[in-house]
């Protein structure tokens, strides 16, 4: 903390850089490097990456396609021909998890970003910039919310059941985003008015860098819950509307009519329900794991992110730095409780 | 609080025998009161301990201390923030959390407190030991009414019917100078200023006759003129019951005039402990000595470097073995590394401190003696900048401000807002910043001056008036290029250094992003950073830090480093050095006024506190309610303040010096500052204008007529008064 020393240090720090070039580690680089160091978070990279493989590379293995009937074997269990047995219709049920898991995979995750990105860039903006954006949004929120979304989807479903079933994704994402938007907002609200927004503002940084650089990072946790919840409940609200023969249309299948079919069975003819809802609660899993390690990775108060200073100082120490900064960190917490 | 802790207490009956229940230990009171001249305390606590479970272990936030207060006296404790002060002192009111371990002995008139359960500790909690806390909103339940909470709290510990008890309560509330009590006694603590709280407290805490009121930072939340109110009206409570009073502070200068005795805490334990004088005027423990250099004063006249006192406070859960404050200390030898040193009086000392070298440290210095005066080592005052050395009229505005006018409009209604009023928070400002300067803006809350920056930050122009910055009308430049590249020149730092830094980037990244906005590439911001981080005193090597893990001060230092990063010409600091302690704050004050000089940086300082303003700044600018009142030459506007509010607010300023304080008269003004929505006709300031009331009708009637403009009094000094006139105060 002296300044004496550094001012006699000072000519010596404007020589320096030349011969050194130093590297200096970003947000982003510790964001990964924090995520990288959360086992749980890499299991779940793996299972993801695992669930991708099975999904693409076993209807590959599999002799039978997802809408091949054997007529020789009806609910047939497991087997030898029928790795995960058959249905009712003689199905095999392998080709039909994979191929249902090919559709959830990428419905569930795309949706999720979607919907995410959606709620964090409009609500971020609604409440940052105000005035008329602010009103538009959330009247458009306001209208969607009230919309009986779940029915615009089945009118709409088998007009576009022809194109791709992509556009379902858009729907499903298009109807879900608002409630998080409103959250955003008004999350934004507040942080507008925190003085490292302002700082920022008064630094000259655009309008549209300090949304994305200071006040959604500031909210990652939220918007990191709120995208592994969505996925999840695209992956469910996909199945609904499937269930009810919207959504994804037969010959077709996702996990969700799988299971759906599969559920009457489930006592009986267990294979029917247990192996594609077993993927699906891998695929939740998987979610869920990489959810907390990133979130870990956002925010520097995690308990990972403390371990990781906790080893740079330790590092620091031996290396004979001036290590003041423990002390002062600490002092920090005992003055909240002096002042409790 | 107190009424609620009161209500959790049982009823009048049991009290009577519990008095006789209670052991009265006799023993120790003996030789106490034989050296006391023959008052035994009234308070005595001895070895206090108190340790609070935490992830990383206990946290030992109070390490044996132990004072004696007697009846009417008052003791001062000092100490910076996690020195344990306000922890020993809620230990005293039995206020701590259950998981605290409490050891030691705390007794009050002989009767042992410790260990008492809750209900029986209420009754000796605001009847015998009452309590004024900093923050008196938290303290007052807002749902009820200031008298409401008066009267429960004397009709928990009295025999007083509701009639009786409301005629007291307004007697009370008269007392501590609440203005129409009778009203007043109605309303909701929301309904009333921050001084009117700490008042209302004050009634609150002296209702029953208490034998000792425990002050724990009464005015840190308060502006300098209220506190001197809060102050005097403590002391009267004090003279009403002759309760002694324990006033806990980080303030060396409250405490200065206030105090018989002070007691200085340092890392949970008390360092030094005795009559003010002495230990004001003769410290003997580097702490005390450091603390007591690193204050700027605002009665300094030559401009000195202050002596920072490097370092922060160890942890209280892993304290080093040996003395705490080695880290700091500038006179530390291999025994303090050793041994953690007792609170003794050294000879030659009349009191006692608490360091292995006190022997050595007389006044004055001498034959293998140090003197308190020269162990810290007093940084050299920065060498001026060229542009400094030029005559003032010679050197170019950075920043010119000519009646800026910011008036919000006062709605009403929650559907259709109807305008009801005008809220003026800045009412025509003119002032003007040259090269290499550094002008202080100072005044009250609530003054303006806050929207006054901000107003110049956004670089809109105002509503009226103009803004010039570098020569540029700013409502001339058009264009989100040219105004970023206004903005490249002019940088601010806010008050709170870590609501300012985004606590999720590391400070690497803080720090680059100025550069990145301004479009640096990236090899030449990353080598500009660690440049940055050594330029502010800090550790090069930590850019991958994030906020969080760095001190208060470190942090400040850091949003200095972020200003500076682009060379600005003109930086804004917004109250920059008010949320540290002073042993920190004098490092960075000496920091910005080596910046300034190094690089030729103009300064506009906010601030409230008067003695930071006239350590840093050449010319000062006094405004209130709006206005600019007072503006000048630093020195001649503290020499001859000559606007009314200008002496109120530097007599106001306590002084650490303990004789001064004594010896000083006061200036108090009258209630609170007006609401901008209400400014008064002419003279702003007339209603509580202590000059106003000399004044004859005639000359009285000019005041209420006429609004005052700025007119010089001297070459570089102005006032808006009709009647200014020097008076010299500090
Ligand atoms: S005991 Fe040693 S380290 Fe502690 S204050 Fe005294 S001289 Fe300094
Ligand atoms: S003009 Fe009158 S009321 Fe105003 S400050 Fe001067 S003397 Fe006081």
């Amino acid at each position: 903390m002296s300044t004496q020393q550094n001012v006699q240090h000072e000519p010596e720090a404007d020589a320096t850089p030349a011969l050194l070039p130093p590297r200096r580690v970003g947000r982003g680089r510790l964001t990964l490097r924090r995520f990288a160091r959360n086992k749980l978070a890499l299991v779940g990279i793996g299972i993801l990456v695992l669930l991708f493989l099975f999904a693409y590379l076993g209807p590959l293995v599999d002799k039978w396609g997802f809408d091949d009937h054997d007529f020789e074997a009806f609910l047939d269990g497991p087997s030898a021909s029928h790795w995960f047995g058959t249905d009712q219709a003689g199905t095999d049920i392998f080709a039909l998890t994979t191929r249902g898991l090919q559709k959830s995979l990428i419905i569930g995750i795309l949706v999720g970003l979607i919907t995410t990105t959606l709620a964090a860039t409009l609500g971020a903006a609604a409440g940052y910039f105000g005035g008329w954006v602010d009103r538009v949004t959330m009247w458009f929120v306001d209208m969607l919310l009230v919309l009986p979304s779940f029915l615009i989807i089945a009118v709409l479903s088998p007009s576009f059941a022809k194109s791709t079933w992509l556009i379902l994704v858009v729907l499903l994402a298009l109807f879900s985003w608002m409630i998080t938007a409103r959250i955003v907002r008004s999350m934004t609200l507040t942080l507008k008015d925190r003085e490292f927004v302002k700082a920022a503002k008064y630094m000259g940084v655009s309008d549209i860098r300090i949304i994305f650089r200071h006040i959604l990072p500031s909210m990652a946790s939220l918007l990191i819950i709120d995208g592994t919840i969505q996925v999840s409940l695209a992956v469910i609200g996909e199945s609904s509307l499937s269930y009810f023969g919207f959504g994804i249309q037969p010959p077709d299948v996702s996990l969700g009519t799988v299971i759906a079919d599969g559920t009457s069975y489930a006592t009986t003819y267990q294979w029917l329900f247990w192996f594609p809802a077993g993927f699906l609660v891998l695929f939740g899993l998987a979610i869920a794991f990489i959810g907390d390690g990133l979130r870990d990775a956002y925010d520097p108060n995690s308990s990972n992110a403390k371990a990781q200073a906790k080893a740079i100082k330790e590092k620091g120490k031996s290396k004979g730095d001036e290590s003041d900064e423990v002390p002062g960190q600490r002092v920090g917490s005992t003055e909240v409780l002096s002042q409790a | 609080m107190s009424t609620a802790s009161s209500r959790a207490g049982g009823t009048p009956q049991d009290s009577t025998t519990e008095e006789g229940l209670t052991p009265v230990i006799e023993t120790s009171k003996e030789p106490a009161a034989d050296r006391h001249g023959g008052v035994p305390p009234l308070l005595e606590v001895s070895d206090l301990h108190v340790s609070f479970p935490s992830e990383a272990g206990p946290v030992k936030a109070v390490r044996g201390v132990s004072y004696s207060v007697r009846p009417g006296e008052v003791l001062g404790i000092v100490g910076e923030s996690g020195s344990g002060k306000s922890v020993s002192s809620m230990a005293v009111l039995g206020l701590l959390p259950d998981s605290a371990d409490v050891r030691g002995s705390i007794r009050m008139d002989g009767r042992e407190l410790l260990g008492l359960n809750d209900a029986k500790m209420s009754k000796i909690r605001g009847k015998d030991i009452a309590m004024v806390f900093q923050d008196p909103l938290s303290a007052l339940t807002p749902v009820y009414s200031i008298g409401t909470q008066i009267i429960e709290a004397i009709q928990v510990h009295q025999d007083l019917d509701k009639v009786k008890a409301r005629t007291r309560a307004i007697e009370l509330l008269d007392l501590v100078g609440i203005p129409d009590p009778h009203q007043r006694v109605d309303a909701f603590p929301h309904e009333f200023s921050g001084g009117m709280r700490q008042r209302a407290m004050i009634a609150m805490a002296i209702a029953n006759d208490p034998k000792i009121i425990i002050a724990d930072e009464p005015t840190t939340a308060l502006d300098v003129t209220i506190q001197a109110q809060v102050l005097e009206v403590l002391k009267k409570a004090q003279d009403v019951t002759g309760a002694a009073i324990v006033m806990i502070t980080h303030d060396l200068g409250v405490i200065a005039g206030f105090a018989d005795r002070v007691m200085v805490m340092y890392a949970g334990r008390p360092v030094e402990n005795g009559p003010v004088d002495e230990v004001y005027y003769r410290p003997r423990m580097p702490y005390t000595i450091g603390l007591l250099g690193s204050i700027p004063r605002v009665d300094a006249d030559e401009r000195r470097a202050l002596t920072p006192i490097d370092g922060t406070p160890p942890s209280m859960v892993a304290l080093p073995k040996g003395c705490p404050f080695e880290a700091r200390c500038p006179i530390a030898i291999d025994v303090c590394r050793e041994r953690e040193p007792e609170l003794l009086t050294a000879p030659g000392a009349n009191h006692p401190s608490a360091c292995h070298r006190s022997r050595e440290l007389a006044e004055g210095g001498g034959e293998g003696l140090l003197d308190p005066a020269t162990i810290y080592p007093i940084p050299p005052l920065p060498e001026a900048h060229e542009i400094e050395r030029l005559p003032r009229e010679e050197r170019t505005a950075v920043l010119e401000v000519d009646n800026l006018v910011k008036h919000f409009p006062l709605l009403k209604g929650a559907v259709f807002k109807r305008k009801i009023g005008t809220v003026k928070a800045v009412d025509g400002i003119t002032l003007e910043i040259k090269e290499g300067e550094t002008l202080g803006l100072v005044g009250e809350s609530g003054c303006g001056k806050t929207t006054t920056l901000l107003e110049i930050m956004d670089l809109t122009g105002g509503q009226a008036g103009s803004v010039t910055v570098f020569g540029k009308d700013v409502r001339e430049v058009k264009g989100a290029k040219a105004r970023k590249a206004l903005r490249r020149d002019m940088q601010i730092v806010f008050q709170d250094p870590m609501a300012s830094l985004d606590a999720r980037m590391p400070i690497g990244d803080i720090l680059a992003e100025p550069l990145k906005t301004h479009g640096w590439d990236r090899a030449r911001t990353d080598a500009r950073i660690p440049e940055l981080l050594e330029l502010v005193g800090l550790n090069p090597d930590h850019s991958d830090r994030f906020p969080q893990e760095f001190s208060g001060g470190q942090r400040q230092r850091i949003s200095i480093a972020r200003a500076l990063a682009l060379e600005p010409k003109l930086v804004v600091l917004d109250e920059p050095v008010s949320a540290l302690d002073v042993s920190i704050q004098a490092g960075v004050l000496n920091l910005l006024d080596e910046l300034k000089s190094r690089m030729g940086l103009s300064y506009l300082f906010v601030a409230h506190d008067l003695s930071v303003v006239r350590h840093i700044a050449d010319r000062i600018a006094v405004m209130y309610l709006g206005r600019i009142v007072e503006l000048g030459e630093t020195r001649s506007v503290f020499h001859e303040p000559s606007h009314p509010y200008t002496q109120a607010l530097l007599s106001a300023v306590p002084l650490p010096d303990p004789q001064k304080e004594r010896a000083r008269e006061r200036i108090l003004l009258t209630g609170d500052l007006p609401s901008p929505a209400n400014v008064p006709s002419g003279c702003r300031f007339r209603n509580r204008c202590p000059k106003y009331l000399q004044l004859n009708p005639g000359e009285q009637q000019r005041c209420e007529s006429e609004d005052p403009q700025l007119h010089t009094l001297a070459p570089d000094h102005t006032a808006a008064c009709h009647f200014a006139e020097a008076l010299a105060v500090v």
